[in-house]
């Protein structure tokens, strides 16, 4: 809608910004054609950047402080689920699943594909205490496990979908959302698969999302030499 | 047209509400906008200002897009082509193309492919030389860059994926009809032409696996998850264009034509990735045709020709992203996507003006996740009761067609209905009916309630005008009949299996377990024989429209109900409710190979409520898989 930013909105309480409004809302527009709209001109890459992935200060479990888009997601492929050291029903098989995966990639994982468990619990999860958690699955160099300020994890929790639409089940942390996601940032390609799968089928997953064999700017015309012959 | 009064009435009413400070999502929320996006006219409120923050993409905060601007887009029919069309310089054949196209490093064609990876030697065309192709189409998946879903140009061009007709003319949304008859075997080439990943604006992946849904295919042909193909690869369809049960007697050659389906359509199925490339505008319209329903109106069953009175409806609810005005889809979704700006054939909210007379529509729900229930309104008169034909479910024939004033129906499913509008204009002096929408939806979870009449989404608005000569039969007349149904009564099933719907941690999973990867191929049918599937929904607050490949079933009961009216019919999407238990009855003739059993709410679909299954000739006793 024409020159409505979320500040405008947020001060729309001000007598200004509500004769704006309806001064734009005004003669005659129950169904009208309304006059040309101003629209943003901005990438679809910064489009997800701006929707799911927040540049919130994080955590590793080697106490080493890093941002979220910027060194850990920007330019890069990702696995990210969200788990916390105490959890008990579904973090151990995530977690062994997880493991299992970096196990079977070691040529990828820290190399072209990142791991990022995020703490659910982060009061709790203090980065010692991941490093433990870490240790103790046998988790190797190129997987994180992250924490942080408790707003900034909530943040990153919705931001990247990790929501129930139920809000009683959203507030119980044990029930937390068991999923992976995968993502080729610079790619625009993400989706995620269930971490109780088994893991060879994580596996196969990610490799799918990892290794387009045509991905580049080819022309779109580039299909004329197979349908030429 | 509303009055001055109203006018500053209603300004009045928003500036009200703009000063309590409620969103447009809290207005959705409160059931005070229409899943359109328009506060409802029962208090006085009228359209207003989008609130939510650019790059947004849900529901409530679409721009507004008026309704009835543009008349009904009816998609062209595919031609076909000979042989000698450039596009089959490599000619079709049995078993796939496997040399390597140097340009990509890849097979030319990318059937054989089974998870991305050439399985050479495999998924060449069964009976491929017992019913030799005659028929040929060729698509192309592209890009279109010039889309547009009004001609409100306050909302800039959109870019869709799609199917073309297999020239050099742009994909459309929906893509063309394909038309076939049965007993005249076809092949479809499609050529995969689509942008690089990079340039997919946001959602969109560029291999696709186009599935017919729900055709008798052999797994080679039918489009399921893991046969996706890449960018410069082509992939060819073959379909036997006989019913099930051709190859054994009592029904071979021809098959059983109680089986004939009719109403089909065909959209992407690749596997994690089918909501985003059904949502960015791979589907299509299949229209099949026989010796009784043949789209001529003089012969046969004697319903409305096509394709001037039998009409395709593709209903498609989108989100519009209200800092750029183009259409968006979130990926990082778990639980589904209802949009709110309705799209019929691709356009928003559109008019058709008809003819009084009886027309066939083809009613299709393209989802992602949206359940409709479909009402004719009279706008002068909204609570009265109108009543239509229903004729075919999942386009598949009834025994006979019924009456009705609503179809429920979720993501994937058809309804063939007859609207006979020189009827309705005689009895209840209309000129003007709305396909409205009275399912209430606000998440991807399940309808909340249906709205009174007049309160809920126009779909789109039949403009009637002068009576032209009908040729059709009148239903009303009585002793219209189709076929009759394939006997269940008298089957004793091989084996019965259960299958449970749930949901763990977010974790869409049937029988407690997502779908690991394409290797992950849980039971074997034995070809030919019966099997009692039941399906049940224990996922708490979710439905589900569950779909089987390959052949249609029938509902034996619903929560231990016979089923009713409209569900007496053969069928492959079945909706599962709030708990609901489904009994089935199924079989799997003819084709041996892996098919897919998932949700149709394709969010789900892509987060692992999928399983894979296969046709042996033997088949195993897994009774819970």
């Amino acid at each position: 809608m024409s020159g409505i930013t979320r500040r405008t909105w947020l001060t729309a309480g001000s007598a200004s910004a509500v004769a704006g409004l309806a001064a734009r809302m005004g003669a005659g527009d129950d169904h009208a054609n309304h006059p040309t709209r101003k629209w943003e001109q901005v990438s679809p890459r910064e489009v997800i950047r701006r929707r799911h992935l927040p540049n919130v200060e994080l955590i590793t479990q080697d106490g080493k402080s890093v941002h979220f888009y910027d060194d850990l997601v920007k330019d890069k492929m990702v696995l990210i689920n969200f788990m916390y050291a105490h959890c008990e029903k579904i973090c151990p098989t995530m977690t062994a699943n997880l493991a299992h995966v970096q196990k079977m990639l070691p040529e990828r994982i820290g190399h072209d594909i990142f791991m990022y468990s995020i703490s659910l619990k982060p009061e709790e999860d203090t980065p010692e205490v991941l490093k433990e958690y870490a240790k103790m699955h046998g988790a190797g160099p190129g997987w994180l496990f992250l924490t942080g300020k408790p707003e900034d994890i909530e943040t990153l929790r919705r931001s990247l979908g990790f929501t129930s639409p139920d809000a009683e089940e959203d507030a119980d942390k044990s029930n937390h959302i068991g999923m992976i996601r995968i993502g080729n940032e610079p790619m625009l390609r993400w989706s995620a698969c269930p971490a109780e799968i088994r893991p060879q089928g994580i596996i196969t997953t990610i490799l799918a999302e990892a290794d387009d064999p045509l991905i580049g700017p080819a022309s779109e015309t580039g299909t004329a030499a197979a349908t030429a012959k | 047209m509303a009055n001055q009064r109203d006018i500053a009435n209603a300004r009045k009413n928003r500036l009200e509400i703009i000063k309590a400070g409620l969103t447009r999502r809290d207005l959705f929320k409160m059931g005070l906008l229409t899943s359109a996006g328009y506060l409802i006219q029962k208090n006085g409120l009228s359209a207003w200002a989008q609130s939510c923050a650019a790059g947004s993409c849900q529901p409530g905060c679409s721009p507004l897009i008026p309704p009835f601007l543009d008349p009904l887009y009816i998609p062209p029919v595919v031609p076909s082509r000979p042989l000698t069309d450039p596009a089959f310089k490599l000619a079709p054949q049995q078993c796939p193309h496997n040399t390597i196209n140097p340009a990509i490093n890849r097979p030319y064609e990318g059937r054989g492919q089974y998870d991305g990876v050439l399985r050479t030697g495999k998924d060449c065309f069964q009976y491929f030389h017992r019913y030799p192709p005659q028929v040929y189409f060729v698509q192309r998946l592209r890009a279109n860059h010039n889309f547009r879903i009004t001609s409100d140009t306050s909302i800039p061009v959109q870019t869709i994926w799609g199917f073309n007709q297999g020239g050099s003319d742009p994909a459309m949304v929906p893509g063309p009809t394909i038309v076939t008859h049965y007993q005249r075997p076809f092949l479809v080439r499609r050529f995969n032409e689509l942008p690089p990943q990079a340039q997919n604006g946001g959602f969109g992946v560029p291999e696709v696996s186009p599935h017919l849904h729900n055709y008798h295919s052999g797994p080679e042909s039918d489009g399921g998850p893991c046969r996706f193909f890449f960018r410069g690869q082509f992939y060819d369809y073959y379909h036997t264009g006989q019913q099930a049960g051709f190859s054994t007697t009592p029904f071979s050659p021809t098959g059983d034509v109680r089986e004939s389906l009719g109403s089909l359509w065909y959209h992407d199925h690749r596997k994690d990735h089918t909501a985003e490339n059904t949502y960015k505008g791979m589907a299509g319209f299949q229209v099949n045709f026989n010796q009784f329903d043949t789209g001529d109106e003089g012969t046969g069953f004697r319903l409305p020709s096509f394709p001037e009175y039998d009409i395709p409806l593709l209903l498609a609810d989108k989100l519009v992203d209200p800092g750029t005005g183009l259409l968006c889809f979130d990926t990082f979704g778990f639980d589904g996507l209802v949009g709110d700006v309705q799209l019929v054939n691709g356009k928003v909210q559109p008019f058709q003006d008809v003819s009084a007379r009886r027309y066939r529509f083809r009613v299709l729900d393209t989802g992602p996740s949206r359940f409709y229930e479909l009402h004719l309104t009279d706008p002068r008169n909204p609570s009265t009761r109108i009543y239509f034909w229903v004729i075919g479910n999942d386009g598949n024939l009834l025994p006979k067609p019924f009456l009705t004033d609503m179809i429920r129906m979720g993501p994937a499913e058809r309804f063939d209905i007859v609207i006979d509008f020189a009827r309705l204009q005689k009895q209840f002096g209309v000129s003007v009916l709305n396909l409205e929408n009275r399912l209430l939806q606000t998440d991807g979870r399940a309808p909340k309630s249906v709205l009174p009449g007049g309160q809920g989404t126009v779909c789109m608005q039949f403009r009637i005008g002068a009576a032209v000569p009908d040729g059709s039969l009148d239903p009303m007349k009585g002793g219209m009949t189709f076929y009759q149904l394939p006997p269940t009564t008298t089957v004793v099933p091989r084996i019965t299996r259960t299958f449970n719907f749930n949901r763990k941690n977010g974790q869409w999973q049937i029988n407690g377990r997502g779908l690991d990867s394409c290797a992950d191929i849980r039971f074997t049918v034995q070809r030919g024989a019966p099997e009692k599937w039941i399906l049940i929904n224990t996922s708490g607050g979710w439905q589900h429209p569950v779909h089987i490949h390959t052949e249609e079933f029938q509902i034996l009961s619903r929560d231990g109900n016979v089923p009713t009216m409209g569900e007496r019919s053969r069928k492959d999407v079945c909706r599962l409710q709030f708990n609901e238990r489904v009994e089935l009855m199924i079989r799997f003739r003819d084709f041996l190979g892996d098919y897919p059993m998932h949700c149709h709410n394709v969010v789900h679909e892509d987060h692992n409520m999928m399983m894979l299954w296969q046709i042996g000739t033997v088949g195993d006793n897994n009774t819970a898989p």
